[in-house]
Parts: C-alpha cells; structure tokens; sequence
C-alpha cells in the first residue's frame, strides 16, 4: 500500500517533534525544547483560530483574549496560593468559554468588517481591563511563583515533562478538530462559511452553530493561555495586545487557512523565523513581511499545502 | 379546488417610494405548478423572497399549510417544507454535488449538534441524498465539486437540493435562466415530471417554460396581481397581452 504524502508529513512531523527532549538533552541545547514547547503551545491557539477562522469563516481578530483569560486564570489563583493545575487550567478553560460566549453572541449578529472590528474592540477592552489590574501588576504583569501543580508523576518543573504534556495536548485537539470537522456539526459550520444564504434556505439556522463554535475555539485558546503562562513564568495584559491577534492569524494563514495541521505549520514557522531573522537583524519584521506576502499570494492552502500538495484540503 | 397550501393575504412592501408588492392575495393549492410571470421590475423577486421568510412583509399574511408563518424566518420555514432555488445559483461551491445534497439532507433531519460521527460515511444522510442527485440526472457526477460542475448542471444541483428534503412546497426562481435552449428543454422536461407529485411556485421568463409547465398563472405588473388563471384564459386575456405579452410577441 503506498503511503500519501499527508500521512508521511504526520508521521515525520510527529516523530520530530517526540524527538526533540532527548536530542536537546543529549546535545546540551535546552533552549530548543524551550523553543518548541512555545511553538506547540502557540499551534494550539493556531488551531483553535483555524476552527472558526478557516472552517467558519469567522474573522476573529480577537483571539488573543483567550490566551490573556487563561494566563490570568493560572497567575490570579497562583498569586492567591492556588497552584493546583486541574482548578487553573479548568479555569481557564470555562472562563475562557464563558467570555467567547458573550462576545460571540455580541459579533456574531455582524459580519464581514464589523465582525473583525467588534472582535477586535472586546479584545482590546481586556487588554485595558488587564492594565488596570494593578492588585496583579498592571502593565507590568505577574510573576508565576511556581508553574501549575498536578500530582503524580505529572511535574511541569521538568521541562521534558512539561513538553510531552503540551505535545500530548495538542495532538488531543487536532484528533477532536479533525472529527468535529467532519461531524454534522462540523458541516454545518462549513457549509455556512460557503454559502450563508443558502444554508438557511436549506433550514440551518447558523448563529447557534457558529457561536458554539466560536465558543470552542475560545476554550481551547484559553488552555493554550494556560499554558503560556507556565511556558514563561510570567504574564503581561500584552498576552492579549491586538498583535498578538494578528501574530495567531498570521500562523494560521501561513500554514493554511481551513487545514487542520496548517496551523501547527504556520506557529513552527512563524516563530522560527522570528528566532533566526531577529538574530540577524533587529528589523526583521521588514524580511517577514514579503514572505508572508508571498505565501498568502502564492500558496493556497498556505504551507501544509506546499507540502501536502492536492489532500491538503482534506484537513 | 383541491385543498390550499399556501394562502397570500393582503401582502405588502415598500422600499422607498416603490410599492413592490401592492396588497397581494395568492392562493396555491396543494399539487398543482402555480407560474408567476410579468415583467422585470413586476416584484416577483420581491415577492418570492418573502414567501421563502428572507423579505418581512410591512402588511399581511402568509399562511402555509394551515399555519399563520408571517413571522418566520427563512430556515424556519425550511424545516417546514418550504424549499427554493434562487434566482441566482447559490450552491456550495466548495463541498461535492453529493455533500451539497446531504447537507440538504441533514438540514431536515435534525440533531445538528453532533460533533464526533463523520457525516460523510452517515448512510441515513448519503443514501437520500444520492437518490436525488439521481432522480434529477446527476448520479453520475455525486463526487464531482459543484464549482466544476456545468452551469446547467448547478442548477439541476440546486433542484437536487430542494426535492432531496421532500418539500411540500418547492419555491423555483427562474429556474431555466441562463441555460442554453438543450439545457433549458432538458430542465423543463425534468420539472414536467414533478408536475402534480409536487407543489410549484415558479417564476419563470421563459414562456416556453410557464405554458408547458403551469396549471395555473398569475401575472403581475407594478407589485399586483392582475390576473390569475389558466394558461388558456391567460392567454386570451385583455389587460394581460396589453401589459406583458404583448410586448414580447408583438
């Protein structure tokens, strides 16, 4: 049986991506599985946007929110002397849903650049609220006194721990998105991104079904939140600054747009490139500019269909 | 009269200065292909976008089998039974003739909050769905994507789509517009053999088709209804070949 080139892309990508704890260890290079692990946790809030970015055709300018709502749902309890994982990361997980909630319910009677503009205000708006917390630093932020806390064998302080716990979550997502795509649910949603009218004409009424959706995405960009802050010890109200919602966008157009593993494509290559032309060049964002030109002119399916070729589409 | 399953009253609506439906009464009964004809600008498109709940009327009623669903919206009335085709072709591009017609399928079977099972192997979607694709001359080209189909053929989709719900009441914009004369005859014979095994309202230019097909047809100008009748009486009356057919076959 030949194998397709999308399952060799999987397997290689996932291997690599096992691999890199014992090969950092044995080269002596912990900066890489810093790196990686960062990579991972920023291709769940990729994957997450895709969700109703790429499948939805939401165009949440607002998705960094939930990674600020879920550091701050870690670093709050912790400054109190909460440090149990399970009731942070739950937090973080129901806080950020219950907010996508209201502001999906809010944007999604607009669409088109309202929709953008209303995602992108609330987003703001937590931003401010952010600075404005000065019992948890303000602008300044919050130092993590120690990372979440989970019993047994689970101990985020060792850093190849911590790795396969985020490695195992992200591989968790992309098997639950990969069958709610395919789900009634799931073409629901798709359907309506292709042809609003005629999915109600057919009898979907698709405000509900985008707002779960739209509120999904939101849990899920929560626990990537979650786990930025143990990634950096530390969280600022620039978790959620509008950049950082463009940065998420950028990742998920970069690698593909409605593919499920473009996402983790477009974070590992965004981030890389960040790292190796800021080593460069302090202007660097001058070079990343044209390449993203570039791929969203010339690629389709954006990086994963480069190196998919025509099954790209197929998640 | 056989019983009637769609009951206009009195319906109005303005945009602007224009009265683009001017207090319209309508009946179609159950079984027969009402044709709604008269010339650009006559507000048929006006009035089948809120027969279908996607235009609010500013006055009257529209009462669907025996129910009051003047304030319903278009999927709504959907999931009642009223199914269209548009004016325009509106299909889902991106998905296969076959998706298209399952979601058509899945829209009218309910329990849409599933998340886990793949709809594409969910026999009690695909196999409805496949049989309507035959039934309307496509079984061939099920996993072909609708952007690639033929024009004609999108159309036939859109059919596909609506009869794959088993409507009650099938809601047909001018569904030969834009066809070729082949494509067109092909689409009227098809639609001939819905006749009385399914209610039509169908607004249609092509005379050709309305004459072949209607048991019924009203004509309207400036947002009225002028006449309603047989083809034969409407052929034969005054003020409708002074108004309308007049001006094409003169």
């Amino acid at each position: 049986m030949s194998v397709s080139r999308r399952t060799l892309v999987l397997v290689v990508g996932g291997v690599l991506l096992a691999l890199v704890p014992p090969v950092a260890a044995l080269t002596s290079q912990p900066f890489y599985l810093d790196l990686v692990r960062r990579m991972m946790i920023f291709a769940i809030a990729a994957v997450s946007l895709d969700l109703i970015l790429g499948y939805g055709g939401m165009v949440s300018f607002g998705h960094a929110a939930y990674l600020g709502i879920g550091a701050y749902a870690v670093g709050i309890p912790a400054f109190h002397g909460v440090e149990n994982g399970m009731i942070q990361w739950g937090l973080a997980i129901v806080a950020s849903a219950l907010v996508a909630l209201v502001i999906g319910a809010i944007s999604l009677r607009t669409s088109g650049v309202a929709f953008i503009m209303i995602t992108l205000a609330f987003a703001q708006m937590l931003y401010y609220l952010g600075i404005s917390l000065e019992t948890y630093g303000g602008d300044n932020g919050l130092r993590l006194a120690a990372r979440s806390r989970f019993g047994g064998p689970i101990d985020l302080r060792q850093p190849a721990v911590f790795y396969y716990l985020v490695l195992a979550l992200l591989v968790l997502l992309l098997a639950l998105g990969s069958r709610l795509v395919g789900s009634r649910f799931g073409m629901v949603i798709r359907a309506a991104r292709s042809n609003e009218a005629r999915a109600r004409a057919i009898g979907f009424s698709p405000f509900r079904y985008k707002l779960t959706a739209f509120t999904i995405a939101g849990a899920a960009g929560g626990l990537a939140g979650a786990l930025l802050a143990n990634q950096t010890e530390y969280l600022t109200p620039d978790f959620m600054h509008w950049t950082r919602s463009g940065e998420i966008m950028f990742m998920v157009i970069l690698g593909g747009m409605g593919t499920l593993f473009g996402p983790v494509i477009g974070a590992v290559a965004l981030l890389l490139l960040e790292d190796v032309l800021s080593a460069l060049t302090e202007h660097w964002q001058i070079i990343l500019g044209p390449i993203l030109i570039l791929v969203v002119l010339f690629a389709k399916r954006g990086l994963w269909g480069l190196l998919v070729g025509p099954e790209a589409a197929d998640g | 009269m056989a019983e009637i399953l769609l009951a206009v009253r009195g319906l109005s609506r303005r945009f602007g200065g224009l009265l683009a439906s001017d207090a319209i009464d309508l009946d179609v009964a159950c079984g027969e292909t009402h044709a709604i004809i008269g010339p650009n600008g006559a507000g048929k498109t006006t009035l089948i976008g809120q027969l279908a709940g996607d235009l609010r009327p500013d006055s009257g009623s529209i009462r669907f089998a025996d129910q009051d669903v003047t304030r319903l919206d278009a999927p709504l009335r959907a999931r009642r039974g009223l199914a269209r085709s548009f004016q325009v072709t509106s299909i889902f591009r991106d998905f296969t003739a076959l998706d298209n017609v399952a979601l058509a399928v899945q829209a009218h079977a309910g329990r849409s909050f599933r998340f886990w099972r793949p709809a594409r192997t969910e026999p009690t979607l695909r196999e409805p769905a496949r049989a309507a694709l035959e039934s309307v001359g496509l079984g061939a080209r099920a996993d072909v994507r609708a952007a690639s189909l033929a024009h004609g053929e999108q159309r036939q989709l859109e059919i596909a789509m609506a009869l794959a719900t088993e409507p009650r009441l099938l809601l047909l914009d001018e569904p030969v517009a834009g066809m070729g004369p082949e494509e067109s005859q092909r689409m009227i014979r098809f639609l001939a053999t819905l006749k009385g095994r399914r209610t039509i309202v169908l607004v249609e230019h092509d005379m050709d088709a309305v004459f072949t097909l209607a048991d019924r047809i009203s004509v309207m100008v400036y947002g009225r209804i002028i006449a309603t009748g047989a083809p034969a009486e409407i052929r034969g009356n005054e003020d409708v070949r002074r108004a309308y057919l007049g001006e094409d076959q003169a």
